[in-house]
C-alpha cells in the first residue's frame, strides 16, 4: 500500500492532457511588464526608471524587507515606463514595462547548458545567492525561498522534502521538468539540503507519473545518494505542505504551525530547479515553465516563458483562445485563479494557463444543503466545511474561529464534492481572511 | 387514608425544599440593575442595529446611564429628539447632531459602465471584492451583489434592476451606518441630510488617472479640478485624481454640478436641474450644461 | 473584447455527483426490493407505490408553489425517494387512500413544516409511516399471507409463539431460512427481502452515495446485542441471524437511516447513531409492546442527531497543542 495523507482528500479527473509535450522555449514577446510585487510579502522598489536600457537578468527591484524577494529583467531592451498596470485579477500593480531588444545577458550569468554538480559554497554563501536570485516558492505561493531557509533559532530541521506531486489536474510543468531536467533539481536539492544542514532528502511523487519516479531514483543513484524518491498514493490536495509532510513522514504540523515545527522544509521541483539555475549558473528567476492547457486548446504546450509575458501571447502560440472559452485560469483547476486580463503578465507563481470552455467553466445552480456530510469527508484539514460556510455567511467570526476556519488551506475539495453544488469555499475563504484579521488586531 | 396522608405529607415537603432552593438561588444570582437602564431602553428605537457603536440598544442604555455626560454617545436612528428625551431623563447634556443620511459614491451603472467580464461566483460583495476587481474595468466601483442590502436592518436599501446599483431610500434610512460598515468598495457615506433634504456629492471613488477612469467608466471623476475652481466656498478638495465635496462648507450652490465634464456630481432633490447661472452673463455656448440626474428614490 | 471571460473563485471543477443524481442512485438501489416485493405480493405493490410517490410529489410541489413561494426543489427526486420509502414501509393490503393521507403526513408535516429539504429533522418517510401505524392499527398490521402461511409476519409471529411459551429452539425449526432472504414471508412489502436489499446497499456504496458507517454499526449492534443474549439464553432469545433477517431491520439500516438530512455529518457520530438505533431497536424488539421497533428507533436516534452533531467533531489534521 503507497503511503499518502491521512484524512479526507478527492480523486479529481485527472485530465494531464499536456503529459507528453516537451518544454519549448517561447518567443521573446515585443514588451514585458514585470511586476514589482510578485511574492507574498513587502514588495520591491524599482531601481530602474523610464529610458533606461537593462540587460536580461540585471536587477530592477530590490527587495525591501527579509520577507521580499527581488525582481530582475527578463528581457534586453529599453524600460518604456515604471507604472501601474492592469493585473490578471483586474487590479492595479506597479511594474517595470521593457521594450524587448535579442538578449544581452547580464555580467556574471552562466548561459551554458553544461550541468555544474558541485557546489563549495557555504550554507550563508547558499542563502545568500537564492535571496539576491529573487527565488520564490514556485508552486504558486511564491513565498520567498530564503526565508524558508532560514531556520528560526530553536527549530531543528532533519529532512527536506522536495514537492514532485502535482496534484492539480491538467497542470503538466512539473512533471515535464522532472523528465527533462531531473539532474538540476536533484543538483538544486542537494544544494537546499546543505543550505539546511540536514542529511536527509524525500522527494515526494504522486504514482500517477510513474516514469517520473523512475527517473528521479536512478539519478538520484547517480547524483544525490541522500535523496530518497517516494512514489505516493494519488489523492488531492497532496501537494499541499502539510499533506506531503503527513504522508511522507508520518508527521502532522500542528494546527497553526509551520513544518518546521515538525523539522520538516518542503520546496517544490520547480524551486529546486531555480535553486540549481542561481548557485550554480549565477541565474536569477526570470523565467519559469508555464503550462498551456485545455480541451479545446489547439496545441498544448509546455512553454519556458519569460516572466512579464503578457498571458495572451502564451495563448497566441498555442492556436489562440479557442471559439468556446469560458475561463482562462491561472494555474491549476482546484486553486487556480481565474484571469479577468488576458494582457496580464505572466508572473514567478504563474504554473499555468488553462482554458476552459464555457459549459465546464458554468457553475452549478447553488441548491440547498442537504446535510449529506461529503464535505465534512472530504476535507483533509478535518474542517466541517458546511458549518464554517454558514458561519462566514452569518458573520459570526468567534464561533468560526473556534471551528477552526484558520486551518483552511483553500484546496476546494469541499466546494467540488458538494452535490448541491454550494460555494463552500467561497464563503470559508472570506470567514478565513476576517478571522485573521481579528486575530491580528488583538494581538497588536 | 393512609395513603392519602403520606402523599400529601411528600408533596409538600418536596414543594418546601424547592421554595428554599428557589429562594436562595435568586438570592445567590441576584443582579442589582439600575432600573433607569430599562426605561432609557425604553426610549430607543429598539432596531439594535449597533449603528451607536454598542452591542445594542440595551448596551447604549447601559453605557449612557454610567456616563457623566452623552457627548460619547449618540443613536444615529432615534437622532437628535430621542438623544434629548434620553438628556432629559438622566439630567445629562445631550449632543447635537444633524440627521444623516447613507448616499452610494458610485455612478457606475449599466449604461455607464460596461461589463467586460461575467462573474461567476457566490452572490456576495465580500467574495467578488476577495477575487478581484468586479466585472467592469474599474475596480473602485460598486459590484452589486447586494451586501449592503443585506446588512441594512431597516430595508431602506435595495437593488436597482436596470442600473444593477443599490438605491437608498431616504425615507427610511436612519443613518446608522451598517451599509457603510459592510461595502467592501467603502462606497457609502453618511453625509448630512441636508436642508429640505437636499445633498449635492462626487458619486464616484475612483483613482485611476482621468483618461484610466473615464474608459472604464463614463460617469467616473476624472479629477480635471474644474469643480474646485468653480466652488466659491473652497469646499471641495482633490486628492488622488478624485475630488471630494465637505459637506458641512458645502452651500448647494451647484456651480460645481455644472461644471463637472462626466456627469460625477450628483445634486438630489432640487427642484430644477443645475444651469449656469445666468447674471454672471458667462454662459458659453456649444456646450450644454449636462442634466442633472434627478434619481429616483434618493 | 468582445468575449467576456467568466471570472469565479476557485475551484473551477466539479465532481460529477449533484442531489438528482444522488437521489436517482438511490431509486435504482431500491428497484430490486421493489420487484421481488412485485413477484410475491402482486400487482398491487405497484398500485400503492404510484400512489404514495405520486402524492408525495404532488404535496411537495403543490406546498412549495401554493405556501412556500420558494424556489422549486421538487425535480431533485427526492420527493420521489420519500414516496418509495414510505409505500416500502406499508402493508400490500393497506387502502389506497390510508397511503395518500401517509404521504401527506410525511412531505406536509415531516418535511415541508421544516422550510423543505435540508431542514427536516426527522426523516419524512417514517414520520408518515409511524403516524399511519398509529392512526390505522389495523390496517397496518394486517398482512396478506403469503404461501397459505398465515398473516403474522415472522416477528409477531415468533413473539406470539415465544410468550404462549413455547422454546426457542421449537420455533427456531419452525423459521423457513431461505424465505427469509428471498422475501417470501409476509411485512411491510419493502422489507421482505434481504438479498434484494443488500444488493441495494451494494450499489450506494459503489456510488459514494453512502459510506458503511451506519448501516454497518446498526446491523453490527443489533447483532452483538441479540448475540449476547442468545449465547446467555439461548433458550429464551431468537439469534442475530433471525433479528438482523426479520423485520424492517435492513431497510431501515440501509435506506432510512442514512437520510442525509436526519443522519449526523462526521463519521463518528454516523457510528453512534447507527449503535443507538441497533440498541433501541431491539430493546423495543424484545421488551416493548410492538413486534418491530426500527421505525421508532430511527425517530428517536433523528432527535439525537443536533446534539451529536455539536458534540462529535471530526478528527483534525494536526489537532495538537503546539509546541
Amino acid at each position: 500500500m503507497l503511503r499518502t495523507f491521512p484524512i479526507g482528500g478527492i480523486h479529481p479527473q485527472e485530465n494531464k492532457i499536456s503529459r507528453e509535450c516537451r518544454i519549448e522555449a517561447m518567443p521573446l514577446p515585443e514588451t514585458v511588464t514585470i511586476p514589482l510585487s510578485q511574492h507574498i510579502g513587502s514588495p520591491t522598489e524599482a531601481v530602474v526608471s523610464k529610458g533606461m536600457r537593462v540587460r536580461t537578468g540585471q536587477l530592477i527591484g530590490r527587495s525591501t524587507g527579509f520577507v521580499s524577494a527581488n525582481v530582475h529583467a527578463s528581457v534586453t531592451g529599453t524600460v518604456t515606463g515604471v507604472d501601474t498596470f492592469v493585473d490578471a485579477a483586474g487590479l492595479r500593480r506597479v511594474g517595470v514595462t521593457i521594450r524587448t531588444e535579442p538578449d544581452e545577458w547580464a555580467e556574471g550569468i552562466d548561459t551554458d547548458d553544461r550541468i555544474v554538480r558541485d557546489c563549495r559554497l557555504s550554507a550563508q554563501e547558499i542563502v545568500a545567492r537564492i535571496a539576491a536570485a529573487g527565488i520564490v516558492g514556485m508552486g504558486g505561493a511564491t513565498f520567498p525561498t530564503h526565508v524558508k531557509l532560514s531556520i528560526p533559532a530553536g527549530k531543528k530541521v532533519d529532512v527536506l522534502i522536495i514537492n514532485g506531486v502535482e496534484c492539480e489536474p491538467y497542470l503538466t510543468d512539473d512533471y515535464r521538468i522532472m523528465m527533462e531536467r531531473g539532474e538540476e533539481i536533484l543538483i538544486g536539492a542537494r544544494i537546499l539540503a546543505s543550505a539546511l544542514g540536514v542529511g536527509r532528502i524525500l522527494i515526494g511523487i504522486e504514482n500517477n507519473k510513474p516514469d517520473a519516479v523512475e527517473a528521479l531514483s536512478r539519478l538520484a543513484g547517480v547524483v544525490a545518494p541522500e535523496a530518497e524518491v517516494v512514489p505516493l498514493r494519488v489523492k488531492y490536495p497532496q501537494g499541499s505542505e502539510k499533506h506531503l509532510i503527513a504522508a511522507l513522514t508520518g508527521r502532522q504540523v500542528p494546527s497553526g504551525g509551520l513544518p518546521v515545527d515538525v523539522g520538516a522544509v518542503v520546496q517544490n521541483v520547480g524551486t529546486a530547479l531555480a535553486v540549481y539555475e542561481a548557485v550554480q549558473k549565477n541565474r536569477p528567476l526570470i523565467e519559469r515553465v508555464v503550462t498551456v492547457t485545455g480541451p479545446s486548446v489547439l496545441r498544448q504546450a509546455n512553454l519556458r516563458v519569460r516572466i512579464g509575458t503578457p498571458m495572451a501571447r502564451l495563448i497566441d502560440y498555442c492556436g489562440g483562445l479557442p471559439a468556446d472559452t469560458g475561463k482562462v485560469i491561472a494555474g491549476g483547476p482546484m486553486m487556480g485563479r481565474a484571469v479577468a486580463n488576458l494582457e496580464a503578465p505572466v508572473v514567478k507563481g504563474t504554473s499555468a494557463l488553462l482554458i476552459l470552455p464555457e459549459k465546464e467553466a458554468r457553475r452549478t445552480t447553488a441548491q440547498t444543503c442537504i446535510r449529506c456530510g461529503k464535505c465534512v469527508s472530504v476535507c483533509p484539514m478535518g474542517l466541517e466545511p458546511y458549518l464554517l460556510s454558514r458561519l462566514a455567511q452569518k458573520a459570526v467570526w468567534d464561533e468560526a474561529e473556534a471551528h477552526h476556519v484558520t486551518d483552511c488551506i483553500e484546496c476546494g475539495s469541499c466546494s467540488w464534492r458538494c452535490p448541491s453544488g454550494l460555494p463552500l469555499l467561497d464563503h470559508i475563504r472570506v470567514g478565513k481572511t476576517e478571522v485573521m484579521r481579528i486575530i491580528r488586531s488583538r494581538k497588536a | 387514608m393512609e395513603g392519602l396522608v403520606y402523599t400529601v405529607l411528600a408533596l409538600s415537603v418536596l414543594g418546601v425544599v424547592c421554595a428554599l432552593i428557589l429562594y436562595f438561588v435568586a438570592q445567590k444570582f441576584r443582579v442589582v440593575e439600575d432600573p433607569r437602564i430599562d426605561d432609557v431602553e425604553k426610549m430607543l428605537p429598539g432596531a439594535n442595529c449597533g449603528g451607536c457603536g454598542y452591542a445594542g440598544c440595551r448596551q447604549f442604555a447601559a453605557t449612557a446611564v454610567e456616563a457623566a455626560d452623552l457627548s460619547a454617545q449618540f443613536c444615529p436612528v432615534g437622532g437628535a429628539e430621542t438623544m434629548k428625551r434620553i438628556g432629559d431623563f438622566l439630567g445629562k447634556s445631550a449632543p447635537e447632531r444633524e440627521p444623516m443620511v447613507a448616499v452610494l459614491r458610485c455612478n457606475g451603472s449599466c449604461a455607464n459602465r460596461p461589463r467586460i467580464n461575467v462573474y461567476d461566483g457566490a452572490a456576495s460583495c465580500a467574495v467578488e471584492s476577495a477575487l478581484y476587481a468586479g466585472e467592469t474595468a474599474c475596480p473602485f466601483g460598486c459590484l452589486g451583489q447586494g451586501d449592503c442590502v443585506a446588512a441594512c436592518n431597516f430595508g431602506a436599501l435595495s437593488m436597482d434592476p436596470e442600473t444593477g446599483l443599490p438605491v437608498v431610500d431616504q425615507d427610511k434610512c436612519t443613518g446608522c451606518g451598517a451599509c457603510v460598515k459592510r461595502c467592501p468598495k467603502q462606497l457609502f457615506e453618511l453625509r448630512r441630510k441636508g436642508p429640505k433634504d437636499r445633498r449635492v456629492y462626487v458619486a464616484c471613488r475612483n483613482r485611476d488617472k482621468g483618461a484610466v477612469a473615464r474608459k472604464s467608466c463614463e460617469a467616473a471623476c476624472i479629477g480635471c479640478g474644474k469643480c474646485v475652481r468653480a466652488c466659491p466656498f473652497e469646499a471641495i478638495t482633490l486628492g488622488d485624481n478624485l475630488a471630494y465635496i465637505d459637506y458641512n462648507k458645502c452651500r448647494l450652490c451647484r456651480k460645481c454640478v455644472v461644471e463637472c465634464p462626466t456627469g460625477a456630481i450628483r445634486d438630489v432633490n432640487f427642484p430644477a436641474p443645475a444651469t449656469r447661472p445666468s447674471q454672471n452673463g458667462a454662459a458659453e455656448s456649444g456646450q450644454g450644461a449636462p442634466a442633472a440626474d434627478t434619481q429616483k428614490g434618493e | 473584447m468582445e468575449k467576456k471571460l467568466i471570472v469565479s473563485p476557485s475551484p473551477h471543477v466539479h465532481g460529477e455527483q449533484s442531489t438528482a443524481r444522488l437521489m436517482l442512485d438511490v431509486v435504482i438501489a431500491l428497484l430490486p426490493a421493489l420487484i421481488v416485493s412485485t413477484w410475491v405480493f402482486g400487482g398491487r405493490v405497484l398500485a400503492v407505490t404510484a400512489v404514495s410517490v405520486l402524492a408525495c410529489v404532488a404535496f411537495e410541489y403543490l406546498i412549495q408553489r401554493f405556501l412556500l413561494r420558494g424556489p422549486l426543489t421538487v425535480t431533485n427526486w427526492s420527493a420521489i425517494v420519500t414516496g418509495l420509502l414510505l409505500a416500502f414501509n406499508l402493508p400490500v393490503s393497506i387502502p389506497l387512500w390510508m397511503v395518500a393521507v401517509g404521504a401527506a403526513v410525511a412531505i406536509g408535516v415531516g418535511k415541508m413544516t421544516f422550510g423543505g429539504l435540508g431542514k427536516n429533522p426527522f426523516n419524512p418517510a417514517l414520520v408518515g409511516r409511524v403516524f399511519l401505524l398509529l392512526s390505522f392499527p389495523v390496517a397496518m398490521t394486517t398482512f396478506p399471507a403469503v404461501d397459505a402461511a398465515t398473516g403474522a409476519t415472522p416477528l409477531s409471529a415468533v413473539k406470539g409463539m415465544l410468550a404462549s411459551g413455547m422454546s426457542v429452539p421449537e420455533v427456531m425449526r419452525m423459521v423457513e431460512w431461505s424465505d427469509l432472504w428471498l422475501g417470501f414471508r409476509s411485512g411491510s412489502f419493502g422489507e421482505v427481502s434481504a438479498l434484494a436489499l443488500l444488493l441495494g446497499f451494494v450499489w450506494l456504496l459503489y456510488r459514494r452515495v453512502i459510506t458503511w458507517h451506519i448501516p454497518v454499526a446498526v446491523l453490527g449492534s443489533v447483532a452483538v446485542f441479540t448475540g449476547v443474549l442468545w449465547l446467555c439464553a439461548p433458550d429464551r432469545f431468537m439469534g442475530p441471524l433471525f433479528h438482523l433477517l426479520t423485520g424492517g431491520v435492513l431497510l431501515g439500516a440501509i435506506y432510512m437511516a442514512t437520510d442525509y438530512v436526519t443522519s449526523p455529518m462526521t463519521a463518528r457520530g454516523m457510528v453512534i447513531y447507527g449503535i443507538g438505533i441497533g440498541v433501541i431497536t431491539v430493546l423495543i424488539r424484545l421488551w416493548g409492546q410492538y413486534p418491530e421497533g426500527m421505525s421508532f428507533a430511527i425517530l428517536i436516534m433523528n432527535a439525537f442527531v443536533p446534539l451529536i452533531d455539536k458534540y462529535v467533531r471530526p478528527r483534525r489534521f494536526g489537532a495538537i497543542k503546539k509546541a
